[in-house]
């Protein structure tokens, strides 16, 4: 999957440079997930405004990076979310599980 | 007289159509007459159910296997939109398969509780010597 990370101290950046996360390209983003954690890099922002379109395979490497990361003492939080990528987390309560911020500064401030 | 769109699609069993054949459904209700619902939101689901009927067959009914198909038919009338999903493979469960038994942070099964969410009906069933994933909605 099309990634731009950067790094801001010991938080990752990770800008989803995707219209579609799929079953086609959603695999491939757990293991950069993945890559990340062997780092030890375990405290994670996801940008997901250029995403239009999300199922639930994309969901659940959401969900894979979410339980990696807490399980490390980290944390994996959201923002960006187009209102249609919204609805979806609000049709599967997802929205209960994520903290989902409307920018990345709001989300780096919460750290 | 009610105009009916119909659209068949073979696809080769393989993840990298899903993003064709979601398009395809997005293009077709906006093609649609007379619906005065929200067409922006219409298509993205319909794009959504199409994704996840499509993957469920590819990754769980035909189980990856590279040498079978993938067959959609579209139909769209004013009272209704209609998908059928062909798989080749052994089939599953569909009563088995219930948001009730998940928990919020599983990683996978939301697909089908998403299609029963976003569609009026839905039955799997074998149908010849395939299986067919038959999904509706209703315009009205």
């Amino acid at each position: 999957m099309q990634l731009k990370t950067e790094e801001i101290e010991d938080i990752v950046l990770i800008e989803i440079q995707e219209e579609r996360m799929d079953a086609h390209n959603s695999g491939t983003f757990k293991e950069q997930m993945l890559a990340l954690f062997d780092e030890g890099k375990c405290k994670l922002i996801i940008d997901l405004s250029a995403v239009r379109f999300v199922d639930s395979s994309g969901l659940g490497a959401l969900v894979s990076g979410f339980k990696n990361a807490s399980a490390r003492e980290g944390s994996l939080k959201l923002c960006g979310l187009q209102p249609q990528v919204r609805s979806m987390f609000e049709l599967t309560r997802l929205h209960r599980v994520f903290e989902i911020f409307v920018s990345v500064d709001e989300a780096q401030e919460s750290f | 007289m009610s105009e009916t769109v119909e659209v068949y699609i073979t696809i080769p069993n393989q993840t990298r159509y899903l993003g064709l054949i979601g398009r395809i459904g997005e293009d077709l209700v906006h093609s649609l007459g007379r619906y005065t619902g929200d067409r922006e939101v219409l298509a993205y689901h319909l794009n959504l159910v199409l994704t996840e009927a499509i993957t469920n067959a590819i990754c769980h009914a035909n189980e990856n296997d590279p040498n079978k198909q993938i067959q959609i038919q579209i139909s769209a009338t004013e009272e209704a939109l209609s998908i059928k999903v062909f798989d080749e493979g052994e089939g599953f469960d569909l009563a088995k398969r219930q948001l009730g038994d998940m928990r919020e942070t599983d990683e996978c099964g939301r697909g089908i509780h998403i299609i029963r969410r976003l569609m009026d009906q839905v039955n799997y069933r074998r149908s010849d010597n395939r299986n067919v994933l038959e999904m509706v909605k209703k315009l009205h």
